[in-house]
């Protein structure tokens, strides 16, 4: 008779304190008045929604970018993320309710968030897209694009390792469902013009993909380049050619401690780098142009912020920023 | 008395949360999880697993894309066309588990691989991309359009008509299970199989037949996904499974079998709607939500447990 009294007390009691704690903190921090509603007067409030997983290193620097843009401008910014899209449409429709200004959106898929985007464009809010989906910016009605071409990035990165003197690429592909990774190994494959293959392994699986890639490396023979398209990836792929015992080099797209100290010992040849701290930090910006003074960048065009080459010639400058979380 | 907490908890703090177009906001994750909730929810009162489930979500909304698009079919061709292939698929999990005798957990986890694997492969092959899109450019679409993915204007704002099906669904299911016969059999079968065998019941075809739901209740939902994005991932729906779960189990279903109920599983998929959206309303950190959402699981199951302990201590 006591017990279930006792619990129900609990279940009201833990949201109740957990309520507290956030009341104090938002009061201390950006002194927003109440919650949601109009975020009028003056002080611009602006969600960032993208579809990088929770915990993903790359998305963790764009959010880095954005808090520190929203920071630097006094502007109140909000971060929320959901790989799905159908869910990543629900977050911008409740950023839409929120009231906020300005809203910021990752395009991986643009057919299923067109609906809700060009909702947020009905009720005023500015829009700026970031990362991928460029090409649906403008018909969206968003003010800009931030982002790297998948395509171009591919390419750039197919040259360059067809100039390193490689033969034949295996092109590692991390995210089943992912149209951006696929665009990078087919604009690499064009540029590069020899021979080239594609494997598929799991991110949340890093000791499968490096078995994956060591299998591969031993049961084809000629490959002499493997190409990651993700800096957790790269890192497996220099160990898993180790231990196939192939003289393989690794090239990779995106940054991260690992692949630095990689590229300063000599065991990654390179690095394409999007700068994605930029994708966080030019669109607050953008926004706040757009908010007080109607400017909108790019004229029409996507404002790139890769590839960008970081080899043996330039890593140690970036080094200490990797670390940092703002490269 | 869950969802009636958790409600309170963020309408208290977000006046958008709590606002007609906050709600219809919240509700919409809610519907699609809830007739999924629903069908497994059955399934495990009737004492089985659906690891397959979150992607045959997938598998359906992918079929209904490459029939459509690729093939060039009418949309409702390509719908009807993925309703056999998940009935196929339901039967399938259903025979091998009545006829083998292994546990649903380990046929249903082949399925799920299965079927990942066929998702990814089969649509690289048709579009040589992992997505199908352009499904809005089919004939039929707006039939289709109609049916799945619509929005009803009640109070000012507008709701998914997925809602409208989420709650026709869980009345359906809960007067089959509380007023047929089938629904009699649902409930022996998941108690004890061979006691109600004993008497009668068709065990084994209740249980390929619940199979068949989960796989109908899949195609629904994947089908809705198709229509209202009018593309689909190869990756949709791979891991969402365990929510489902999560869901029915929040409703009061037990793992064991032999217990539970529709209304409680999609109050369960209410919960889940609600926390899914409250949290950006509040604007706290997301990083936090499945912490929240697994805190929330063992809180309301051992709520569910002294609720029933105390209400058997009462009949005595």
């Amino acid at each position: 008779m006591a017990a279930p009294k006792r619990l129900l007390a609990l279940a009201l009691a833990g949201p109740l304190l957990l309520s507290a704690c956030t009341t104090d903190s938002s009061e201390d921090g950006s002194g927003q008045a109440g919650s949601g509603g109009d975020a009028g007067g003056g002080d611009l409030a602006v969600a960032v929604v993208t579809h990088g997983s929770a915990g993903d290193a790359f998305w963790d620097v764009v959010q880095n970018g954005a808090v520190a843009a929203g920071e630097d401008l006094g502007i109140e910014v909000d971060y929320q993320s959901d790989g799905d899209p159908q869910r990543q449409a629900q977050l911008i429709e409740a950023a839409v309710n929120r009231g906020v200004d300005g809203l910021v959106v990752s395009m991986a898929n643009p057919d299923a968030l067109q609906e809700s985007i060009e909702a947020a464009v009905g009720a005023g809010i500015g829009v700026v897209t970031i990362n991928s989906g460029g090409e649906r910016s403008t018909e969206f009605g968003a003010i800009g694009h931030v982002g790297q071409d998948e395509r171009i990035a591919g390419l750039g990165a197919g040259r360059r390792l067809a100039e390193e003197g490689a033969t034949s690429v295996l092109c590692v592909i991390h995210e089943p469902g992912n149209v951006g990774l696929e665009q990078r190994c087919s604009g690499a494959d064009e540029g590069f013009g020899g021979s080239f293959d594609t494997l598929q392994v799991d991110i949340n699986d890093l000791t499968g993909a490096q078995s994956a890639i060591t299998s591969q490396l031993q049961g084809t023979t000629g490959i002499d380049a493997v190409l990651t398209l993700n800096s957790a990836v790269a890192g497996v792929a220099v160990e898993a050619a180790a231990d196939a015992g192939s003289d393989a080099q690794v090239a990779t797209f995106d940054l991260n401690e690992d692949v630095i100290s990689g590229i300063q010992d000599g065991d990654i040849a390179f690095a394409v780098d999007q700068q994605q701290y930029t994708q966080g930090y030019l669109p607050v910006v953008m926004l706040k142009l757009y908010a007080e003074n109607l400017n909108t960048v790019g004229g029409g065009q996507p404002v790139l912020t890769g590839p960008g080459i970081v080899d043996a010639d330039n890593v140690d400058a970036i080094a200490d920023l990797a670390s940092a979380g703002t490269r | 008395m869950g969802a009636v907490v958790v409600f309170v908890f963020f309408a208290v703090q977000s006046p958008a949360f709590r606002s007609p177009r906050g709600i219809a906001n919240w509700l919409d994750p809610a519907s699609t999880l809830g007739i999924m909730a629903v069908a497994v929810a059955l399934l495990m009162i009737g004492g089985h697993f659906d690891l397959s489930a979150g992607v045959m979500t997938g598998t359906t909304a992918l079929t209904v894309g490459i029939v459509a698009v690729e093939f060039r079919q009418n949309l409702w061709v390509a719908i009807g066309i993925a309703l056999v292939v998940a009935l196929a698929i339901g039967f399938g999990n259903g025979w091998l588990v009545t006829r083998t005798r292994l546990p649903s957990f380990i046929v249903t986890l082949g399925t799920f691989l299965m079927l990942q694997g066929l998702n990814l492969g089969l649509t690289k092959l048709f579009t040589d991309t992992v997505t199908v899109g352009g499904i809005d450019d089919v004939p039929g679409y707006a039939t289709a359009e109609w049916v799945f993915a619509s929005r009803v204007e009640i109070l000012g704002a507008e709701i998914r008509v997925a809602v409208l099906w989420w709650l026709l669904f869980t009345a359906l299911a809960t007067w089959v299970l509380l007023r047929t016969r089938f629904g009699n059999w649902v409930f022996a079968t998941g108690g004890d199989e061979m006691a109600a065998r004993n008497v009668g019941v068709p065990a084994r075809r209740t249980t390929i037949a619940l199979f068949m739901t989960t796989a109908a209740a899949a195609w629904f939902v994947g089908t809705t996904l198709a229509v209202r994005l009018t593309s689909v991932q190869a990756n949709t729906g791979i891991g969402q499974e365990l929510i489902y779960i999560v869901a029915a189990v929040i409703g009061g279903c037990l793992l064991t079998g032999g217990f539970g109920s529709a209304v409680g599983a999609a109050l369960g998929a209410l919960i889940f709607g609600m926390t899914q959206l409250g949290i950006p309303y509040l604007r706290w950190d997301a990083d936090w939500f499945y912490f929240f959402l697994g805190a929330m699981l063992l809180l309301a199951v051992l709520a569910n447990r002294l609720v029933r302990r105390y209400a058997e201590a009462a009949r005595r």
